[in-house]
């Protein structure tokens, strides 16, 4: 049996934080995009507490994830809303499509 | 009686004419009688020169009068004077000039009566007034210059005062032109003055020449400069070659042909030569004599033909203008302007009768339509018959006189030098004068009407212009000169009021008979006699004139009556057929009918070699000069189109080269800037991750 260590926790952290960029830089939908980061903000997390759990940090790590999952939930808020409106506006939630600022 | 006095008074005589002249054509248009203001205005002349020629003659009859003020000054040595200078002739010519610019005054209230233009005549008579004042009353050449033109402008504007009429105004233009060219003879001897002297003043033109100044230092050229001024006085006195504008200007007004064109404004060029005369020498007195010789003869042939009652006094007044210039060129100063003054007074009263008749006429002017006008017109008959006595030269006239004056003198000068065809051109025009004037009397006012419905409708003149044929015709009557009907030389117009003349021209240069005796004597009084300059003829002029004066005084007396006979021959008892002896004679009648064939010949010559070298010019203008401008024009055309091109290729292409370059670099660049967020974030990772790998 394999004892689970800090590496294996780091591993499984990157490979969601690569899927998260990925997800950010190859999906169109701009739903996909949002999930995108809901990931990587959760590789985040397992960092803090992966760090807090064989680290001597105390609780640190853990009030840090609290706030990370807080605050990925007010952003999920706000994009989502971002999102509506440019469904409002543009009829798409298409980012490729969505090229307004380059003007 | 002061000098000062005398000034204001003059300074009065010049400028109320002027006040008139404003007065009535600023408010002519307006004030339907205010021509009466004109005509009370030069009555105030009239008495202010009678008054000023008394007390000058009275009080100050040896003395010189002069005014002067500066006008303005270039620099210290140019500065040009205004001025006065009364001497007995100014007076004298102010008093005729005042006169007879009065009494046509009067005479043409009724002349013009209902003219348009009624107010406008009487203003341009005022200016007329003033230029000619003017002219008499100035003591330097530059004023008189001014004046001159100033009567010129007159004469043009009353020759042509009825330029609804072709005539008219051509006339008024011929004048004007004609006298140019005289002027420009005199404005050159004017300015050859000013150039030599530095100042204009008469007087002190003269001192500097009696103290032996003399133009480029040559007597040549003094005698070229009084040329050159005489020349004014051949187009201002109409003389030979320039005497065709006079004929031409009765188409003026009749009173304005009295006044101007008779007796004071072509005197003018008379009064000129009076003036300048102690600066003439013996070579310019000749010119002036010859040239006053053919103006008395060829107009003289001309008025013996003329048919136009106008044209006949016009050309009389020509000759005898020709006369006054001849008696100048032959040093008969006094008498020359004797001759001005009275031929002033019995030539305006012969215009005046023959305005007279045309009135009565109802603007007839062909003599061949007259007749028999004696027993319509008495009284302007016998003023007409008067003044044809005075200049025929009949004894108890003003007249007999004068002329016989010019004629002794010009036979004087004869056995003095040898030039008798003064005298004998002067007898032979003393004969024609006779012969046309009483051509002139008897076909017009004896025999048998020849246009019935005119002679009844003829009537005699009104009041206003009756009256100043008689005081003419009292006039033309010797006791108003002097005593003693045979000779004029110890009256007191001739004796004490005409100054003799001065002579500042040197000696070597003037005629033997002129030099001043006390001058060969001793030097001291030479000089004296210089700065003092009074004429001294030498006694053999006086003994010549002495025994020239009977001989001269029977043969004009035999001419003038020899005159008279020829006409009574051949118009009053037609014993010879004068159709007949024209007929004979036809080339010769012609040449005369048509006035030497003048005006052609200038049109022919002149205008036309005028309008040539006109057309020349024209030419060269078009096709060179135009061509000039043109071929530049052309030329820069052809630069502008290549510097054009350099512009547009090489220097706007630089530019936009710069722009393209420009344009496609951001062209490149702007591809990054793709507007999608999952662009950015791709470049931010990878920002990243070679930023992790540099540091």
């Amino acid at each position: 049996m394999i004892e689970v260590g800090l590496n294996h926790f780091l591993v499984v952290s990157t490979l969601l934080f690569s899927m998260g960029i990925y997800a950010i830089v190859t999906r169109k939908n701009a739903i996909m995009v949002l999930m995108g980061v809901e990931l990587i903000l959760n590789s985040a997390n397992i960092n803090f507490i992966a760090f807090t759990r064989f680290g001597n940090f105390g609780l640190q790590g853990h009030l840090i994830a609290l706030f990370v999952i807080v605050l990925a939930a007010a952003e999920a808020a706000i994009a989502l809303a971002i999102v509506l409106n440019i469904y409002k506006t543009l009829s798409t939630v298409n980012i490729d499509e969505v090229d307004s600022l380059k003007d | 009686m002061t000098e000062n006095s005398i000034i204001n008074i003059s300074l009065a005589i010049l400028f109320l004419p002027l006040l008139g002249f404003v007065v009535t054509l600023l408010l002519g248009k307006k004030v339907k009688s205010i021509y009466l203001f004109e005509v009370f205005l030069i009555t105030v002349v009239l008495i202010a020169s009678i008054f000023l020629a008394f007390s000058k003659l009275s009080y100050f009859i040896d003395d010189k009068i002069v005014a002067e003020l500066e006008w303005f000054r270039l620099s210290d040595t140019l500065v040009f004077n205004l001025g006065f200078l009364l001497d007995n002739i100014t007076v004298l010519m102010l008093f005729v000039v005042a006169l007879i610019s009065a009494l046509v005054h009067y005479f043409s209230i009724a002349y013009m009566k209902g003219d348009e233009r009624y107010n406008r005549y009487f203003a341009y008579l005022g200016i007329f007034t003033f230029s000619m004042n003017g002219i008499v009353l100035t003591n330097n050449i530059l004023m008189m210059y001014i004046f001159w033109e100033l009567v010129g402008l007159s004469s043009y504007l009353l020759i042509g005062f009825w330029f609804e009429k072709k005539l008219a105004s051509d006339a008024g233009k011929k004048a004007f032109l004609v006298n140019r060219i005289g002027d420009i003879g005199m404005f050159a001897g004017i300015l050859i003055l000013f150039l030599t002297y530095n100042t204009f003043s008469f007087d002190a033109i003269f001192q500097a020449i009696g103290a032996g100044k003399l133009p480029f230092n040559s007597d040549f050229w003094l005698s070229v400069t009084g040329i050159l001024l005489f020349m004014g006085a051949i187009g201002k006195s109409a003389q030979f070659p320039l005497h065709v504008w006079l004929p031409d200007a009765m188409e003026g007004p009749t009173p304005v042909s009295a006044l101007i064109h008779a007796a004071t404004m072509v005197a003018a060029g008379v009064y000129l030569t009076i003036r300048i005369f102690g600066l003439l020498t013996a070579d310019a007195m000749m010119f002036i004599a010859v040239i006053g010789m053919l103006s008395a003869f060829i107009p003289a042939t001309i008025a013996l033909t003329q048919n136009d009652i106008k044209k006949v006094l016009a050309y009389s007044t020509v000759s005898q203008l020709g006369y006054m210039v001849m008696a100048l060129g032959v040093g008969a100063y006094k008498f020359a302007f004797f001759y001005l003054v009275t031929h002033a007074f019995f030539k305006a009263c012969l215009f005046l009768g023959s305005g007279s008749v045309i009135h009565a006429m109802h603007h007839e002017q062909d003599i061949r339509n007259m007749g028999g006008l004696r027993k319509k017109l008495p009284l302007t008959y016998a003023t007409f018959l008067i003044a044809s006595l005075a200049i025929s030269g009949i004894p108890l006239t003003s007249g007999f006189l004068s002329k016989d004056g010019i004629l002794a003198s010009t036979f004087a000068f004869g056995s003095l030098t040898g030039y008798w065809i003064f005298a004998i051109v002067g007898f032979l025009v003393a004969l024609m004068t006779a012969f046309y004037m009483f051509r002139l009397i008897i076909i017009t006012f004896h025999g048998e009407p020849r246009d019935h419905h005119k002679f009844e409708h003829a009537h005699e003149s009104p009041f206003v212009m009756a009256m100043p044929l008689a005081v003419l015709a009292m006039l033309s009557i010797f006791i108003f000169y002097t005593p003693n009907p045979f000779s004029a030389d110890q009256g007191w117009f001739f004796n004490k009021w005409i100054n003799s003349a001065e002579l500042h021209a040197p000696n070597a240069t003037r005629f033997d008979f002129m030099q001043s005796e006390v001058a060969t004597e001793t030097e001291q009084t030479a000089e004296h006699n210089s700065s003092h300059g009074e004429i001294t003829y030498s006694e053999k002029y006086t003994e010549a004139m002495h025994s020239a004066h009977y001989p001269a005084m029977y043969l004009s007396l035999f001419v003038a009556l020899a005159g008279i006979l020829t006409a009574f021959v051949f118009y009053q008892w037609k014993k010879v057929n004068v159709d007949k002896l024209a007929n004979s004679i036809k080339p010769l009648y012609n040449f005369s009918l048509n006035k030497w064939y003048f005006d052609e010949f200038y049109h022919k010559t002149f205008v036309a070699g005028l309008l040539g070298l006109s057309k020349i010019i024209a030419w060269f203008d078009a096709k060179v000069v135009d061509g000039i401008v043109n071929g530049s024009a052309e030329v820069t055309r052809r630069l502008a189109f290549f510097t054009g091109g350099f512009d547009k290729y090489v220097v706007d292409g630089l530019v936009n080269l710069m722009a393209y370059i420009s344009g496609f670099i951001g062209l490149i660049f702007r591809r990054v800037q793709t507007g999608k967020v999952q662009t950015y974030l791709v470049l931010v990772i990878f920002s990243i991750i070679i930023l992790l790998f540099l540091f």
